[in-house]
């Protein structure tokens, strides 16, 4: 399976949608942590000059001051690489964001696989983690272009905490132009009817896909469920998926630990749907440097292990038999 | 400053000190330390300072205030139920099952308070965040910023430091409440902070060291510090923790303690004394004869 690409890279198609919402709203304001020329948002910075703060490398401060941006009704729009966003903020966006009930949105970039060039340093495996933790965080992965065009405004127009897992380089289009995505419901990417690959981002919704495509050649028809809202989850998705393919399998670019498997494995176990379940990820392991398509493979994360491990849960599912 | 304005602000600290106490006796304890050494700054602050409507809390075109060291809670919760935020009653609702009071302020459970803090360092953000907030709505007001010394331990405090200066956040004004010690003993013996005046110029504040307990001079270096208005000011108030009351005035290890109700009202004696001497006095001055 090949996808088309698209002219922009997901980090200036955020910036040019954030630059449209900013010209209707001028409570949108920007901080990033010295890291404008990577996030893509030197060209808001550009366009807004006086509405653009780069607070240098200092990730803690730049949480904190959005709380206090926010507590005087403008809409702080934060950038640091996701591990960072993450781990180095941790106590900030809890404290200064969540316990404060303000109105912050946390742009995470490069989340697990896409900073591999970085190497584990960079590689954000808990990100998704740390921040289901907290409660009233939504978190998001956007998967393309389309879908960022199609959920920004109303990330920037819902009043709350949101972190954006993005990937900045990927310029994959896996949506056709003018799709609608709704914050909170699941994507049906492809239909299928013996198993469900449910994925996340812009790497493994992709992955997923293609696995999808492999899996059709075996005769196996895999749906693939895009959960770009990772929290709150759509878990009627989740049951329905289990339902009607009687297996399910979670692709996520994160730590299998406490990101999209967890949750999907706590909605099976407290809806009893004892269907053959599976995560790719990150085995909770550390990153390291190379391309993605070397991490995907040596993390058995892309489309070939995917499919491998399809093809086995489907094989228990008809050995099992239907235990929903 | 006439005697009567120093003498009805330093009645006001006593009433802040003796209404901190009995929230925290309420509850059987309380970080007194660093409450009591507070008291005189907030005075000045509530009592003549800032531009606030009791009435209305939410009241946009107010100054804020940051209490970053936010476990002393309490002294902040006297001070607004003196000045009519909620009743004096409530203060006796600290860490109640289901109160108001938290030790720790926040903002959406208490009339008055600003803004949420307990983990420290935080507030410095928050605060230089509020001050820059402010410039970009334009609203012409103060934001001030309550820190601990020991508090002062923490790097964010630095970072902030920094991103202030950066923007000449004029209408920001901190307060180090240089007290000498934290929960483990004297500042000096745990994480030495140095020359903290210096400090704080140096990161582009303004910067000046004050005696915390001087209603007058708290006012004063106020007033400098509004009419800085290029940068960040940050006024180092010289104290002692748990001023004020007999058992913990300048003590060890008072930075959190039991209160028992025999200690209460050891206080209540004490300071009531202080209080009803200082009204007599607030009243002579009243008619020009101090």
């Amino acid at each position: 399976m090949q996808f088309k690409t698209s002219t922009a890279a997901l980090r200036d198609a955020n910036s040019r949608i954030l630059i449209d919402l900013a010209k209707k709203d001028s409570r949108i304001v920007v901080l990033d942590s010295d890291l404008l020329n990577a996030s893509g948002l030197a060209a808001f910075n550009k366009e807004f000059p006086g509405r653009t703060f780069n607070c240098g490398i200092q990730e803690a401060n730049m949480a904190g001051a959005a709380g206090g941006l926010s507590s005087m009704g403008l809409i702080p729009v934060i950038h640091s690489f996701a591990s960072f966003a993450s781990r180095r903020m941790t106590d900030q966006v809890f404290m200064s964001g969540v316990y404060a009930e303000q109105n912050i949105k946390i742009l995470g970039t490069d989340p697990g696989a896409a900073n591999s060039a970085n190497g584990g340093t960079h590689m954000a495996l808990e990100d998704t983690g740390i921040m289901r933790s907290m409660p009233d965080i939504t978190i998001v992965s956007p998967t393309d272009e389309t879908m960022l065009e199609s959920i920004l405004p109303g990330i920037i127009e819902t009043y709350g905490m949101f972190y954006i897992r993005l990937v900045r380089k990927s310029s994959i289009v896996v949506y056709e132009a003018g799709t609608n995505f709704t914050l909170g419901k699941a994507h049906i990417a492809r239909p299928g009817t013996d198993i469900t690959i449910i994925a996340e981002g812009a790497i493994m919704v992709p992955e997923a896909l293609k696995a999808a495509d492999r899996l059709e050649q075996l005769g196996i028809s895999a749906r693939v469920l895009d959960m770009f809202t990772i929290k709150p989850l759509d878990r009627e998705a989740v049951i329905s998926a289990a339902r009607e393919t009687g297996a399910v399998l979670t692709a996520e670019n994160h730590n299998i630990l406490n990101g999209l498997g967890s949750a999907v494995a706590e909605v099976l176990a407290e809806e009893r749907l004892a269907v053959p379940f599976g995560r790719i990820g990150f085995r909770d392991v550390l990153g390291q440097t190379g391309t993605v398509p070397y991490i995907l493979e040596t993390y058995g994360m892309d489309a070939a292990h995917i499919t491998e491990a399809a093809k086995k849960l489907v094989s228990e599912k008809v050995q099992a038999g239907s235990r929903i | 400053m006439t005697i009567y304005e120093k003498k009805e602000l330093d009645l006001l600290a006593a009433k802040i000190r003796l209404q901190s106490i009995i929230s925290m006796a309420s509850y059987g304890s309380g970080h007194a330390g660093g409450v009591l050494s507070l008291a005189e700054a907030m005075a000045v602050l509530y009592g003549k300072v800032m531009h606030y409507d009791s009435a209305n809390p939410q009241m946009e075109d107010r100054d804020r205030l940051v209490l970053s060291k936010g476990h002393c809670g309490p002294v902040l919760y006297a001070v607004l139920a003196l000045e009519g935020f909620f009743p004096l009653e409530m203060l006796k609702t600290l860490n109640a099952n289901g109160g108001n009071l938290p030790s720790h302020s926040n903002m959406h459970k208490t009339p008055g308070v600003d803004i949420s803090t307990g983990s420290l360092g935080q507030g410095s953000s928050l605060a230089a965040g509020i001050a820059l907030g402010m410039r970009l709505r334009d609203i012409q007001r103060f934001t001030y910023l309550i820190l601990g010394d020991g508090e002062c331990d923490e790097g964010q405090v630095w970072e902030a430091a920094l991103f202030a200066a950066q923007r000449g956040l004029g209408n920001l004004i901190g307060f180090v409440d240089w007290n000498h010690q934290q929960l483990d003993g004297y500042t000096d013996g745990i994480c030495g902070l140095g020359d903290l005046e210096r400090k704080f110029m140096d990161f582009g504040w303004d910067s000046r060291t004050i005696p915390g307990h001087d209603v007058e001079a708290v006012y004063d270096a106020v007033v400098s510090a509004q009419a800085v208005k290029d940068k960040p000011s940050m006024i180092i108030l010289d104290t002692v923790k748990g001023k004020g009351w007999s058992l913990t005035e300048g003590k060890p290890n008072v930075h959190h303690i039991t209160i028992s109700p025999e200690q209460l009202t050891e206080a209540e004696n004490e300071i009531g004394t202080v209080i009803r001497n200082l009204e007599k006095e607030t009243a002579a001055a009243r008619q020009g004869n101090l």
